[in-house]
């Protein structure tokens, strides 16, 4: 065993000791919250820089203060897929459009349930090139809410977007995807990622 | 060398030259040999201007390492052969100097910087996809890859499935391996020289990666993301990747081969397949004969089911069940449909009404319910599966 | 101020010796001791099964590569090998083994009696059997043991997993739990129990490389902690934190889980470099050259390796901005690791060397963990890496910087201190053999790695084609020779412990620093009584 040199320095040895390593304790549950931060934190650049192809949630458009861009032409195509265990037929009405930046236009999807019973699907946009995301700006999508479709049933969802003019000049082709899941199980909540509206 | 010359020209009287002629004949032989030895050991430069930037890329930084190690390990062997006690010498005490940790502080900075300016340029290249001639859609797979062609007008006109082609018996080492050996596949990507493609990478189900050594490119395929790329390539031929992203089992057997095709001769097959979807199309109303029921049944069954529910119909229970004497198959036609449709979610079986057009799932539920020792009284058409999922049957 | 050179005494010493404290005997002694020098023991003898488990996974994987076929166990079952001889290697055996010798060393290096939390120090000790033991055993359960690679993205990791992914979860709870707790000790010993007249300037750079790395732990483990927990609730609770359906995003996952993986490598190597630059002053007889320097190279190293995750993830589809970001700054960590390197060489420069069996690993290290730090470089230039990433390149690169780096390390720091730990010399020629089958093996089994990469061989696939059979064939024979030589140190140990030559208190003629100033054994208790420091030999 220790022998203590003299008692008063043995004791605060002790406690120093004791007071050092719940200051440590402290770093570790701060660096555990951080843990937990980061998943908002990861949101909140995604959406404040665009990086990753997040195009953020529905936007209030003004048509009164917005112009086209009639000397740029932006060619937008669509791509729809349904991700494994969702038997749901979905397909956009056109595959791409030309657009000017500023101009808003309209494309209908359709999703059908093929299957025998009620189910939920959540689709989930995502675009390229990385740089554009943050430029095109849904005003309303079917991809902000659930869907809940009977059996059988089919549903034509319009959706309706604006790029921005903004958008960098070197970009001539973007590419919106949706991706469709099944939700049917999900227990109800608000979606993680934050916005009420995004992914 | 120079004691032997000295010792012949003592012993003969005759001095002997050196032999700078044979010496460089010497050298650069060694040098071309090592050099086709050493491509084999090397990344290859590819077929595309990027592939070949990378690999430019690659050896200037290899290169600069090289020099730093020769300047680094030199100084390291020079120091174990001179500086060691057994030599008697008595050891220096200098122990600091901020001077010398200042210069190699700042050389080190000026020699990476000088890495990272080229290294910035490729990648901006790299990033540059811009107006494309094409368009095309990969999606990975557990355990397979799917393209999606689309026309001018970004509608999709075909598409097919990718798989793997090399036969178990290789794999398992019951015949002697091609040579294309885990790098071949039923149905390859087939794109056309000197035109600027784009794919647009998705996947269904786990994160994969696709990757095309030849063509220097390389990107994750993530579920629920979109991720692009571009190449252009300038030599007709087939290049075989592999999927980069650990994505399960049979991860290291679902390849990529790509067979680029002549603008012309590219043209000509597109225009084919474009033809054979739309007759698929038409096909979906038409009524099949049994026998061609079963012919493409089979087939899409020894793709796409048996290496689950193997060729002869008996599974390996209780993971994958056997088809053969089924409840399933054996039953209602419409309850078969809708499992091979819609897959069991939680197990392997897949949700094959994602991959599967209406010919084949007609065909395959048709074949399974009549191979082996199965014998179901019905016919299954196309029609039976598009009323099926259109909520049109009970 | 220049290398701490310290003649203290241990006023103790000699009432000690008359006064041994014999501990319990058996089993007790080992469950219950509080006494760093047992539970460095422990962690030692530990990390050593750990490293001849994680070696038997590794045996399967080469030889189920080592021809093109498969031939010896399913894909699935490979899965399984390549993700658990990960974990065991990185959580079982580097790192615990570095715990131990932390624990052996530091105390005795700064003159204090134990560690400053000597209860919570078995605590963290006794975990590892428990959670390595719960890993091992999803082995053997029904649907196999984690399958996911090491890095388990999501969402492999979590809607496709097996069921043992929750044990495995709980065992990552539990090794993190014990790294902390390890951490904690580490910092409030050295912080608060130096003996007068060390400054923080003056201690051993081992003990200034583990202060480092503890921060270092304590600011990444409790990321994983929230990373394995966000999994956890993913798998079991309904919530999408990595599932796109949801909202959630499998990216994600990567940047939290590089985040803490980054700085974790770093973890492992930190102390590496601390034994590394105590080992070579001794055996050249000359103080390490830029003591100063090394330490603000090493705060330079922890502090960057925050900044440089997404060099994991080059090829996931990040925007142009986020990828020369992260180029630049992986670069840029390449420079203090240089000037470490640089200042090994001038320590040996004008040296008289000797080469003693930790000196041979000690110099391998340096030219071996060089080479890893020049495929490093070459990941780090981004436009490349799609060529490389997700090959054997990379596994090549960071087996060179692990295994005769770091596991190098630990076996030149077992060489050097064990006579000082049992008072007994191991056998120098058994230790040189042992030596040069680990430096040839280790080399045929990792360098052709970077030639299959190249040649365009992916990571963590049972089978392969035809154009890598050769690289992979001499690799597994590097493999097994490497492997079993590791038996052959099994035995110099265990022969030194019971029947090596008596050690000196020095035992080697150029080694300083207060634990030489110890009895050789060191006796159970030391330091009860703070050294004084009567002298510090400065030097010129």
């Amino acid at each position: 065993m220790r022998k203590p040199a003299a008692d008063s320095t043995a004791i605060s040895l002790q406690q120093r000791n004791g007071k050092t390593a719940w200051q440590l304790a402290l770093i570790v549950v701060g660096m555990f919250g951080f843990g937990f931060a980061l998943v908002p934190l990861y949101d909140l650049l995604c959406e404040v820089t665009g990086l990753g192809g997040r195009t953020g949630g529905a936007y209030a458009y003004d048509p009164a203060t917005v112009q086209p861009d009639k000397s740029r032409l932006i060619q937008v195509n669509f791509t729809t897929n349904t991700n494994a265990g969702m038997p749901w037929e979905f397909w956009a009405e056109k595959g791409g459009v030309r657009v000017h930046p500023g101009e808003l236009r309209q494309m209908n999807f359709f999703v059908r349930n093929t299957t025998d019973r009620r189910m939920i699907g959540q689709a989930v946009p995502s675009v390229v090139p990385p740089s554009a995301a943050q430029y095109f700006h849904k005003t309303e999508c079917f991809c902000f809410e659930q869907q809940v479709l009977e059996p059988g049933e089919l549903l034509e969802m319009p959706m309706r977007f604006i790029i921005a003019k903004e958008l960098p000049k070197n970009v001539q082709t973007l590419s919106l995807s949706y991706e469709l899941f099944d939700v049917t199980n999900f227990a109800a909540r608000v979606s993680v990622a934050g916005s009420e509206g995004s992914e | 060398m120079k004691a032997r010359r000295a010792r012949i020209a003592a012993k003969t009287g005759v001095k002997v030259k050196k032999n700078w002629l044979g010496r460089c004949i010497g050298l650069t032989a060694a040098l071309l040999a090592g050099n086709a030895w050493a491509d084999s050991l090397n990344m290859t430069s590819g077929v595309t201007g990027i592939s070949n930037t990378i690999y430019e890329l690659h050896m200037l930084i290899f290169w600069i390492c090289v020099v730093i190690g020769v300047v680094v390990f030199g100084a390291i062997f020079w120091s174990l052969l001179r500086h060691r006690k057994s030599r008697g010498v008595e050891p220096a005490q200098f122990h600091e100097s901020t001077s010398v940790e200042i210069a190699w502080t700042m050389i080190p900075t000026l020699i990476l910087i000088a890495m990272a300016w080229p290294a910035s340029q490729a990648l901006i290249e790299m990033y540059d996809t811009g107006g494309e001639d094409m368009t095309v859609e990969v999606r990975g797979y557990q355990w397979k890859w799917q393209y999606k062609y689309l026309d001018a007008d970004y509608n999709e006109t075909f598409g097919f499935f990718s798989n793997l082609a090399t036969p178990t018996d290789e794999i398992h080492n019951r015949s002697v391996k091609g040579e294309n050996y885990l790098l071949e596949v039923d149905n390859p990507l087939r794109i056309p020289a000197n035109r600027k493609v784009r794919f647009l990478i998705t996947a269904e189900d786990v994160i994969h990666a696709w990757w095309v050594p030849d063509f220097g490119i390389k990107r994750d395929a993530v579920p629920g993301m979109l991720n692009e790329l571009w190449t252009i390539v300038d030599q007709p031929g087939i290049y075989r990747g592999q999927c980069t992203e650990l994505c399960g089992k049979d991860h290291g057997f679902m390849p990529i081969v790509v067979e680029v095709l002549p603008e012309k001769e590219y043209d000509t097959w597109y225009g084919e397949q474009v033809r054979q979807a739309q007759a698929r199309k038409e096909a979906l109303s038409k009524t099949f004969t049994a026998d061609e029921l079963m012919a493409e049944g089979e087939q899409v069954y020894n793709t796409f089911c048996a290496t689950c529910h193997m060729p002869n119909g008996k599974g390996v229970p209780p993971v994958f069940p056997a088809l053969d004497g089924s409840a399933i198959t054996m039953g209602d036609r419409y309850a078969h449909i809708r499992l091979v449709y819609e897959g069991v979610p939680g197990t392997s079986m897949q949700a094959f009404g994602n991959q599967l057009d209406a010919v084949a799932l007609a065909a395959v539920v048709h074949y399974e319910r009549h191979a082996w020792g199965n014998d179901a009284a019905d016919v299954v058409q196309p029609r039976d599966v598009i009323n099926l999922i259109a909520g049109e049957v009970k | 101020m220049s290398d701490i050179i310290l003649a203290g005494q241990d006023l103790d010493h000699d009432h000690d010796a008359h006064h041994e404290v014999v501990p319990d005997r058996g089993i007790a002694r080992w469950l219950l001791t509080t006494n760093h020098k047992d539970i460095g023991t422990l962690y030692l003898w530990f990390s050593f099964i750990m490293l001849l488990i994680g070696g038997t996974m590794a045996l399967v994987i080469r030889t189920e590569l080592f021809e093109p076929g498969l031939q010896f166990i399913e894909p699935a079952f490979f899965n399984q090998m390549t993700t658990n001889h990960g974990l065991i290697m990185v959580f079982g055996a580097i790192m615990p083994a570095f715990v131990g010798l932390a624990n052996w060393l530091v105390p005795m290096m700064v003159g204090a009696p134990d560690m400053a939390l000597p209860r919570m120090n078995n605590l963290s000790f006794w975990i590892l059997p428990l959670a390595f033991g719960l890993l091992i055993s999803t082995l053997f359960m029904e649907g196999g043991g984690p399958n996911f690679g090491w890095t388990f993205y999501a969402p492999l990791s979590t809607t496709y997993a097996p069921d043992t992914v929750t044990y495995f979860i709980l065992g990552i709870h539990m090794m993190g739990a014990s790294s902390i707790m390890g951490s904690i000790n580490i910092i409030a010993t050295i912080l608060n129990m130096r003996a007068p007249g060390m400054t923080l300037m003056k201690m051993p750079l081992f003990v200034w490389t583990w202060l480092i790395t503890a921060y270092l732990l304590l600011a990444v483990m409790p990321v994983l902690a929230g990373l394995v927990t966000m999994m956890l609730f993913d798998i079991h609770f309904g919530t999408s934190f990595f599932n796109a359906a949801g909202g959630g995003d499998p990216v994600m996952f990567q940047h939290i889980f590089w985040f803490f993986g980054h700085p974790e490598v770093y973890i492992m190597i930190l102390p590496a470099f601390g034994i590394i630059s105590q080992i070579i002053p001794t055996f050249a007889r000359k103080p390490l050259f830029g003591y100063d320097s090394m330490v603000y190279a090493t705060a330079s190293i922890a502090f960057l390796s925050f900044t440089v995750w997404a060099h994991h993830m080059f090829t996931v589809g990040m925007p142009l901005a986020g990828q020369l970001f992260f180029m630049y700054a992986t670069l840029l960590i390449a420079v203090p690791t240089g000037v470490k390197v640089f200042n090994w060489v001038s320590t040996m420069w004008r040296g008289a060397m000797t080469f003693e069996t930790p000196m041979l690993f000690a110099i391998a290290f340096v030219v071996l963990f060089t080479i890893g730090g020049f495929s490093g470089l070459m990941l780090a230039i981004a436009p490349a890496d799609y060529q490389y990433h997700d090959t054997y390149f990379v596994v090549a690169h960071f087996h060179y910087v692990l295994v005769p780096g770091s596991l190098f390390s630990i076996l030149a720091a077992v060489y050097y201190w064990l006579p000082k730990w049992c008072g007994r010399m191991y056998d120098e020629s058994l230790g040189k053999l042992h030596f040069w089958l680990s430096f040839v093996g280790v080399n045929v089994t990792f360098f052709p790695q970077h030639f299959s990469g190249l040649a365009g061989m992916p990571r963590r696939i049972p089978d392969y084609a035809l154009q890598f059979a050769d690289f992979n064939m001499v690799s597994s024979i590097g493999a097994y020779v490497f492997g079993f030589s590791q038996l052959l140190f099994l035995y110099v140990v265990i022969k030194a412990i019971k029947s090596g030559e008596p050690a000196t208190d020095r035992v080697w003629e150029g080694a300083h620093g207060l634990e030489w100033t110890l009895p050789s054994p060191a006796p159970y208790h030391t330091f009860t009584h703070p050294p004084r420091v009567t002298e510090i030999e400065a030097h010129s």
